[in-house]
């Protein structure tokens, strides 16, 4: 069976990438490149990441490239937006880019495009 | 439909919120579920897995979280069980953007609510919450992607 094989794929996959972010430093914009799975336990770790480049490098504009993220869940998104909060009273922003169209109707039901600015970027890097 | 069951106990870890999605998930991969319903069941087990290990276990990591699958004529019904502290109002809890936690959205429950074709909560203060969802599996397409 194809699926349950990509799934297993899928699965071995995200865990070899979810555990470390690549990012990216430029001025004041920290650019992470999110992919794999955003749940709870990663989904903490990007907290950390986020909020200790806010605190100690002065970080403004984060932006979350997603391209390569198969999947996210409540705590993937209150994470983001907490960030968001925390940046707003900072003059920042955050802003996510390249979102996967499989990602859009949780997105939407979140409310987050409401809030937050969805791009979409050529890929680099 | 043949039916199926599987039951899985597994420690109240983050880690182990992703073997049980990934294990809900292969279960309707079997049904011929299409895709965008795979990742449905996915989110929700995530949520209610999420949610016992939270706030039913504030976060500890020694208990034990049980997840039922079971496939029976047209249905694909998933239980997330745990022991913890319970729900002190169920119908509050389920409310948009309800969470006891400042840092949550309340997003949880109206995720299961939006993915499943039945969501049932049953919870009481100081010995645990049960949450039964249903996807129904619709064999008139059996695989449509
Ligand atoms: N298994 C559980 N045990 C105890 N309390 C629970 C459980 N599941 C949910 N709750 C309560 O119900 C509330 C709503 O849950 P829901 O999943 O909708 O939102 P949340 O978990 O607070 O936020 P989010 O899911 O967006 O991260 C929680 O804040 C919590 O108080
Ligand atoms: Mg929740």
């Amino acid at each position: 069976m194809g699926d349950v094989e990509d799934i297993f794929n899928n699965y071995v996959l995200d865990r070899s990438v979810s555990q470390k972010m690549r990012k990216r430093l430029e001025r004041h914009t920290l650019h992470l490149y999110v992919d794999g799975e955003l749940d709870m336990k990663t989904a903490s770790q990007l907290k950390n990441m986020i909020d200790i480049d806010i605190d100690r490098k002065g970080i403004r504009t984060v932006i979350l490239h997603m391209d390569n993220l198969h999947f996210i869940d409540s705590s993937g998104l209150g994470v983001i937006l907490g960030r968001y909060k925390k940046l707003l009273p900072l003059g920042g922003q955050i802003r996510l880019t390249n979102v996967p169209p499989h990602l859009y109707r949780i997105m939407e039901l979140s409310g987050l495009p409401k809030i937050i600015e969805f791009t979409q970027e050529e890929t680099a890097l | 439909m043949k039916s199926n069951r599987i039951s899985l106990t597994f420690s109240s870890l983050p880690q182990n919120v992703t073997i049980a999605r990934m294990l809900a998930s292969t279960m309707g991969a079997q049904l011929d579920l299409p895709v965008n319903e795979l990742e449905e069941i996915k989110v929700a087990v995530s949520e209610a897995v999420s949610n016992s290990i939270i706030h039913g276990y504030g976060n500890s990591t020694d208990k034990i979280v049980t997840l039922e699958l079971e496939v029976s004529e047209d249905n694909l019904t998933i239980q997330v069980i745990d022991s913890g502290c319970g729900i002190k109002d169920i119908k509050q809890a389920m409310q948009a953007s309800f969470s006891t936690d400042p840092e949550r959205m309340g997003l949880g429950f109206i995720f299961m609510q939006s993915f499943m074709d039945d969501l049932q909560v049953e919870s009481s203060l100081g010995s645990g919450t049960k949450v039964t969802m249903v996807k129904r599996i619709n064999r008139q397409h059996p695989s449509s992607h």
